[in-house]
């Protein structure tokens, strides 16, 4: 029982990331119809603001402090972050040392803002353009957009770690009776789970509880009607985008501790979320989530030693390693239109 | 002359022309010149335009002719290459066997898949292929390690059995052949300055080319390419028609299958290794690159898609800080280190840049890719009205 809930915890963290990408990919096909390979490039952009803030608070002063010498005897040089000078020594450590989190609100109007420029700029002429058409030119900005952090921060993983408050792990085991180190966690995977599963019920309550959201819901549903009755549909729609890519955005940044970003980073995780989103269903937001969280779970549990062994005797070997695509096979064979697709969306 | 009209023969003709003459087409700069660089005339370079030529081709079938945009279509090429290196390992170093293999072991596994794949359509079926694609490189690189050697790759090695062979007793690897003619085989020819290779294998690739070619015009212009071209347009008015329409789509998804295994299969023959990294969906993004690029559903496009994305690679990966200097040294400095700071991030290592950027700007503003770009030019210039143009340039997939 404690191996089955320590494959639960260890599928939340990427499913997590799986559902909150795949949740801003069905926001932007449910309302602007609309397949977007660039959503990738977004999580990945997203984990660079998290980079890119902590080097931006680590710009240092570099003074010389002729009372210490290094072992040549040469006087030492100090390097003083600005941020330390500024607010003082232990104010200065924390912020630099919160620069995760912190990045959270460094990204939101820059993540809003690409998904605003995206929007306007390119995918407003693709809406009627057929979807190998809208598949191809956001794979074309997906190259781009990866080339161009490639250019900037090169080619290596940034290692970023999350505050010292969050690193290292705990016992959850202990927290619900099973016996000491039966269940290991690491902190930050579960500030993770708990941030998603946050961004997650804000986006539904965004689109539940108000009028925006409702509008918003009723353009999902009949966007020619919802123009008709004098409602400027596009202009929401845009502002879904733009939303879409924030979510991507955070979810990239809050990711950055659990593996140091890289350029391509965002395609790995690109292809996955899009097998999860046509699990879910394409346009349902529910099912994108479902389908997330499911499809990390299932990865997990498949990587557990006696499953891998059942399937190895079955002839099955390896199953860790494709079992999401043999289920989007299964999915899409049997069930057309995903887990929770409504019935009529792109059933075909 | 066979069987082709007169626009086809004339355009088969030129192509012709240009692949068994390319060591000097390829190769317009002198040897010493400042341009020389530019040159693209050496045999690996011109091995892989005609290799990816075929595989765009075959692409171009699916993609361009029936419209189902497969993202999975590297699997094959990869599948090919395999099949090919253990026919070399086992049998004979000749590459017939081999290319043989290659072809009807990716028309088999292209069989399966698009068994499966084809029953749905639109981007469900992009995601199935890249999903079984994504399937193939995985086993490839795990489970299946013994038939391909995992992350290393499958090699030659000097204790293979090479039945067909007889015992190898150069002491190093031996050579892929054709009959004897070894595919590495290269004459030059040295003309007042310039140097032009013409390696054997090249113009075997090249005439398999050819060959396949051929095969493609004789499949546009036939009654089945014709249907090919009705799914696309409109498949759910072909199956009210009473018409079932997949057989044709599995007899394109199959054919196109087919071409990437040869493609792989030469690939393995110019230089007898493969590795699961032909497999990764970033390969098959790469042909579907060059399909749009030269414009699908077009005759030409592929062929130009695929050499023009081959010879960026080389060329533009080719050009760092040193030769951007040297070409602006003729100006004052501040402009020149100006000049090299701003065109920098597009070359060397960044060609990838260029390539993202010129694929968007040809799917925004030339949907038609290449070729139509072309005919838009011409007829611009000869004045001819643009209706008249076959639409066959309109790459509108099936929904």
């Amino acid at each position: 029982m404690d191996a089955i809930l320590l494959q639960i915890l260890n599928g939340l963290d990427k499913g997590s990331a799986y559902a909150l990408i795949a949740l801003g990919l069905t926001l932007i096909f449910g309302t602007l119809g609309v397949v977007n390979f660039a959503h990738g490039a977004l999580f990945m952009i997203g984990a660079f603001c998290a980079v890119t803030l902590q080097k931006i608070l680590s710009i240092s002063t570099v003074t010389i402090d002729p009372t210490k010498t290094d072992f040549l005897g040469n006087p030492r040089q100090v390097k003083t972050p600005l941020v330390e000078s500024w607010f003082g020594e232990a104010a200065g450590q924390a912020i630099i040392n919160w620069s995760v989190p912190l990045a959270i609100l460094f990204a939101i109007p820059i993540m809003l803002a690409i998904g605003y420029v995206m929007e306007r700029g390119l995918i407003r002429h693709f809406y009627k353009r057929p979807h190998a058409d809208q598949i191809l030119v956001t794979f074309g900005l997906a190259i781009v957009l990866q080339e161009i952090i490639k250019a900037f921060y090169g080619a290596n993983p940034i290692p970023t770690p999350a505050p010292d408050l969050f690193r290292g792990s705990f016992d959850f085991g202990v927290l619900i009776g099973y016996a000491q180190n039966a269940i290991i966690y690491p902190y930050w995977r579960l500030v993770y789970f708990a941030f998603s599963a946050l961004i997650i019920g804000l986006v539904f309550a965004f689109l539940q509880f108000t009028t925006f959201g409702m509008v918003v819901r009723a353009g999902m549903a009949d966007r020619e009607t919802v123009g008709l009755l004098g409602i400027n549909i596009d202009r929401r729609f845009t502002i879904m985008f733009g939303l879409a890519a924030v979510v991507a955005g955070l979810a990239g940044v809050m990711y950055t501790p659990i593996n140091s970003p890289n350029y391509h980073m965002g395609m790995d995780f690109l292809v996955l979320s899009f097998v999860v989103v046509v699990v879910g269903g394409m346009g349902s937001l529910g099912g994108a989530v479902l389908a997330g969280f499911l499809l990390g779970i299932l990865e997990s549990f498949a990587s557990m030693n006696g499953v891998k062994g059942f399937f190895e005797a079955i002839y099955l070997p390896s199953i860790d390693q494709i079992v999401i695509y043999l289920v989007a096979i299964i999915v899409l064979l049997t069930r057309p239109r995903g887990l929770l697709g409504r019935k009529g969306v792109m059933e075909e | 002359m066979l069987n082709l009209d007169r626009k086809d023969t004339l355009t088969f003709m030129f192509v012709i022309v240009v692949t068994l003459l390319a060591p000097f087409v390829m190769n317009p700069f002198p040897e010493a010149s400042a341009l020389a660089q530019f040159n693209a005339g050496y045999p690996d370079l011109m091995q892989r335009f005609v290799i990816f030529g075929i595989f765009a081709i075959g692409f171009n079938i699916l993609f361009g002719l029936t419209g189902y945009l497969s993202f999975g279509h590297a699997a094959f090429l990869g599948v090919g290459s395999y099949a090919a290196v253990w026919m070399f390992k086992l049998l004979s170093m000749n590459i017939i066997p081999a290319i043989a293999l290659s072809v009807v072991v990716a028309g088999v596994f292209s069989l399966v898949i698009g068994f499966i794949s084809l029953r749905r359509s639109g981007i469900y079926f992009s995601i199935l292929t890249l999903a079984f694609a994504q399937m193939s490189f995985s086993l490839a690189y795990s489970v299946l390690t013994p038939i391909t050697n995992g992350e290393t790759g499958l090699q030659l090695t000097l204790d293979d059995p090479r039945v067909l062979d007889g015992a190898n007793t150069t002491g190093g690897l031996p050579v892929t052949n054709l009959f004897g003619l070894e595919m590495r085989e290269v004459v030059s020819l040295d003309v007042a300055g310039w140097s032009f290779n013409f390696s054997a294998g090249y113009y075997v690739c090249a005439v398999l080319m050819l060959i396949a070619f051929y095969l493609s015009m004789r499949i546009f212009r036939s009654p089945f390419g014709l249907m090919l071209r009705a799914i696309k347009t409109n498949q759910t008015r072909l199956n009210y028609t009473g018409l079932n329409s997949r057989p044709y789509t599995l007899a394109a998804f199959v054919i196109s299958g087919m071409y990437a295994g040869l493609a792989g299969g030469l690939l393995a023959a110019m230089d007898p290794l493969a590795g699961a990294e032909r497999m990764q969906w970033t390969a098959s993004g790469e042909v579907v690159l060059m399909t749009i690029l030269g414009g699908a559903g077009t005759l030409l496009g592929p062929l130009l898609g695929a050499a023009f994305i081959k010879y960026f690679e080389n060329i533009f990966s080719k050009i760092n800080d040193t030769v951007l200097h040297s070409w602006f040294s003729f100006m004052p400095d501040s402009i020149d280190n100006f000049l090299v700071t701003i065109i920098h991030p597009f070359v060397g290592k960044g060609w990838h840049l260029t390539l993202g950027l010129t694929f968007m700007l040809i799917v925004i503003f030339l949907p038609g890719g290449l070729v139509d770009g072309g005919t838009r030019v011409w007829n611009r210039i000869t004045g001819r009205n643009r209706n008249q143009l076959d639409v066959a340039a309109d790459p509108k997939p099936a929904e």
